[in-house]
């Protein structure tokens, strides 16, 4: 696998039932980058946080839009995985794109903030003609490159 | 004020569609069961954009008998993303206005860390097992 291609490119509809799919693939391939399960599955939470994001405020619930995945394996200068997604929903400027308040207890307004955490870096822009674009890189720790994951026996999150 | 659950509301288990994989929002099976003084909601599965919905449904019924307590028992959960914390907030906060206790069950890793994040970990009552829910 090299940097230049995407390793993987998904297109799927805007259906939350899809989701879990989404999420057993991506954890599938963070486990082989070397994540453990925890880091995995948090890389797979910042895709599903995105694409729920895309599904419910872009394109407001309706299900048969497109959705846009490419996955990149990246190896230098660490392992890690780059995740770019792209919908054609309506633009907003991504300085508008943010997370709520954490201390004000409410429900929703957690999805930007929690893509924000668990990965390296996670921007927003406006794609070329319509649509945004969201890139997400996670790398791998030193002190877990290389390192099997605990959980490759083990169920994957997603297919519950 | 908070009353006991009625029988007939508890110790249902909700209409399952696993095979429903079509629908366009996939139903969680959920085990409801009561208790002395309220109830113990029981999911199983992954709880995403496309199943909070049936676990909110739920949560909204029991309140409709004004439980004293709900204990949400997710042992039974290895996956939630923000669309099924959103729902326990919403039923973190029907209980608060309605004076009962909502108190989270068996939260495993994943589950816990996903709480860290959004730092909802000591906003939330939160015991590893039954009896320290049912003392709370």
């Amino acid at each position: 696998m090299t940097d230049d291609a995407p390793a993987i490119h998904l297109r799927l509809m805007s259906q939350p039932r899809l989701l879990a799919s989404v999420r057993s693939m991506v954890v599938a391939l963070s486990e082989r980058i070397g994540f453990g399960e925890i880091e995995s599955g948090h890389v797979a939470l910042a895709v599903d946080e995105a694409l729920a994001n895309i599904i419910r405020h872009g394109y407001e619930q309706r299900e048969y839009e497109t959705i846009e995945i490419d996955v990149w394996v990246l190896s230098d200068p660490k392992p890690g995985i780059r995740i770019i997604i792209e919908d054609e929903a309506p633009q907003i400027e991504p300085n508008e794109i943010r997370g709520r308040d954490l201390e004000n207890v409410q429900p929703g307004g957690l999805g930007v903030h929690i893509m924000r955490e668990v990965m390296n870096t996670c921007s927003f822009e406006k794609r070329e003609n319509k649509g945004m674009r969201v890139i997400m890189e996670k790398l791998l720790e030193e002190n877990a490159a290389g390192s099997p994951s605990p959980s490759s026996e083990q169920e994957v999150p997603g297919n519950g | 004020m908070p009353q006991e659950v009625p029988p007939q509301a508890a110790n249902k288990k909700s209409q399952e569609t696993d095979n429903d994989i079509m629908s366009t929002n996939q139903d969680l099976p959920i085990q409801i069961d009561a208790i002395k003084d309220g109830v113990v909601i029981r999911p199983t599965g992954d709880i995403d954009l496309s199943r909070a919905p049936s676990l909110r449904t739920q949560i909204a019924e029991v309140f409709k008998s004004t439980p004293m307590r709900v204990i949400i028992d997710l042992n039974e959960v290895p996956y939630m993303d923000s669309s099924g914390v959103a729902t326990l907030v919403e039923g973190m906060q029907i209980a608060s206005r309605g004076g009962s206790k909502f108190i989270l069950l068996g939260l495993q890793e994943r589950v816990r860390s996903i709480f860290e994040i959004a730092r909802l970990d000591t906003v939330f009552t939160i015991t590893i097992d039954l009896e320290a829910a049912e003392r709370f």
